[in-house]
């Protein structure tokens, strides 16, 4: 793998940028493998690139039957934040959080993470309590966290409407300094390409059509394109579409795919450093390196497949927007479009052992995945090169919905992705 | 933006009159207390998500405030078929996919 640095762009600018090497290989697929992983968006590409590096298990495959970072990844809003409130997710994205930390350098490719902050504002007396409460736990989690009045929230943010004349006047925030953005699609390329140096073999533009089930254990998947391919693993990472992989697999997941919509503005100076979300009217905006407004809507309430909502939903974002920010009511917006989301009755992910032997899930992520690349990653390699769940995962086992022991998060991921 | 028909008010009308509640035909247990851990938690957290042709419920919560059931495909969005409560679908999926 080349070494990406100034000096080899120094270097490479005397030949024009024309000779860079390919970032990643284009293989066939061998006809067996120790793991495949089924999906190459953000999590399944983080999964590989941790399985090689850090467990050594090389011999592995990606299968994507679109190309990487085509589905979710590439249409997030980039928000990265740990300040859940329960102590299972809590740890499990900070875990995240620590690895995004370092992510840039572990992968040798800027990710641009830019801890820029986030606040979650509070409308309500009871908003405020739920933050204070959020915070302790945060805090008591070794998450960085402060409850700020409303004055320290406009500084902040001067153009954020603080005044009482609003109708959802606000009263403060949480504040999480460390939490931040990142450059969604360099993610995806960035674990691809160091997945890939490891060894992984990244197989696109294949589907999977049906996984070999002998004896209730998972032998390998079936493809068009290349036909049978065998392992002695497979994960699936495969988001909005988990749940017709695990009918394949002949189980159900608690799982209900929803359309999930995101726009962004035309590009405009620089006037919001940092990442603003509100639960309470529902609507969050933070400011991408090209200078447009990010905004994420809601999820539409019904299920659906097709990667488009309905206007009415994106109708209420903007009406939320305009509400905490008076100042972009002439922005006009650029582009709009729908991912498929897969949420869990407890706004938390499954990372999680099935019936089927061998066969691991990691889906469930809803509206708020991205933060959690890198760590989901982390922590499904280490279970799928184990065969035993990480500590980390366990609470998140998908049984969990018989057992009842939830994580109910509903409260931490509100609205904000 | 989908435009349903309330089978109550027998008029189509827009989509934010509409809240849909789920999927539908999930029959409470008789017995809740019977029940093993697994079909309660089935029961309560459980539900199909096909793509495809989906049964799902629907309230019409800004007109008539009746509830009533719509077939739709959860991959082209199309509204297949709108019947009340207590009737049985006749649009319905292949059974072998």
């Amino acid at each position: 793998m080349q070494h990406y640095s100034g000096f080899g762009l120094l270097k490479h600018s005397f030949s024009h940028h024309e000779n860079w090497q390919r970032v990643w290989r284009n293989p066939t697929p061998k006809k067996k493998y120790d793991v495949i992983i089924v999906g190459g968006g953000g999590h399944g590409l983080a999964t590989a690139y941790y399985l090689a590096k850090e467990f050594g298990v090389t011999n592995v495959a990606v299968i994507e039957k679109g190309f990487l970072g085509g589905g979710n990844t590439a249409r997030n809003t980039t928000i990265v934040r740990s300040n859940y409130l329960w102590d299972e997710a809590a740890h499990l994205y900070e875990h995240a959080m620590k690895l995004w930390e370092g992510l840039s350098q572990d992968l040798n490719y800027n990710v641009m993470f830019s801890q820029r902050g986030c606040l979650n504002l509070g409308h309500t007396l009871q908003d405020m309590r739920d933050i204070q409460r959020r915070v302790n736990a945060n805090r008591l989690n070794g998450i960085d966290g402060e409850v700020l009045d409303t004055q320290q929230v406009k500084e902040i943010v001067p153009v954020l409407d603080c005044s009482d004349r609003a109708r959802y006047p606000v009263l403060g925030a949480s504040w999480q300094p460390r939490a931040g953005v990142a450059r969604h699609d360099a993610v995806a390329w960035g674990f691809a390409r160091g997945a890939d140096a490891h060894g992984v073999d990244l197989i696109q533009q294949t589907e999977v059509e049906d996984l070999i089930i002998e004896d209730g254990t998972v032998v390998g998947v079936r493809t068009a394109r290349y036909g049978e391919i065998r392992a002695d693993r497979v994960g699936c990472v495969v988001a909005g579409n988990s749940s017709v992989l695990a009918k394949m697999a002949g189980f159900e997941l608690p799982l209900e795919s929803h359309p999930l919509q995101a726009l962004v503005s035309e590009p405009i100076k620089p006037i919001l450093d940092t990442v603003v979300m509100s639960n309470q009217v529902h609507g969050y905006a933070s400011q991408s390196d090209k200078g447009d407004l990010v905004i994420g809507a809601g999820i539409d309430s019904y299920n659906g497949y097709g990667q488009r909502g309905s206007y009415s939903t994106i109708e209420h974002t903007i009406q939320a927007i305009v509400e905490m920010f008076p100042v972009f009511s002439r922005v006009r917006m650029n582009r709009q479009w729908g991912g498929i989301v897969d949420t869990c009755p407890d706004a938390c992910p499954i990372i999680s052992e099935t019936p089927v032997k061998n066969l691991f899930f990691n889906c469930g992520w809803g509206t708020g995945g991205f933060k959690a690349t890198p760590g989901s990653g982390h922590v499904f390699a280490a279970s799928l090169a184990k065969g035993e769940m990480h500590p980390l995962a366990k609470p998140f086992s998908m049984f969990r919905f018989h057992n009842g022991a939830l994580v109910d998060e509903h409260g931490a991921a509100g609205v904000a992705h | 933006m989908f435009h349903i028909y309330c089978p109550y008010c027998c008029e189509y009308r827009e989509e934010e009159e509409f809240h849909v509640a789920g999927q539908a035909h999930i029959a409470r247990p008789l017995d809740p207390d019977a029940c093993t851990d697994k079909e309660w938690g089935e029961f309560m957290y459980f539900r199909a998500n096909p793509r495809g042709i989906h049964h799902e419920l629907w309230v019409h919560g800004a007109g008539c405030r009746k509830y009533f059931n719509v077939t739709r495909d959860t991959q082209t969005y199309e509204i297949k078929e709108v019947y009340k409560v207590g009737e049985k679908p006749s649009v319905v999926a292949d059974q072998a996919k």
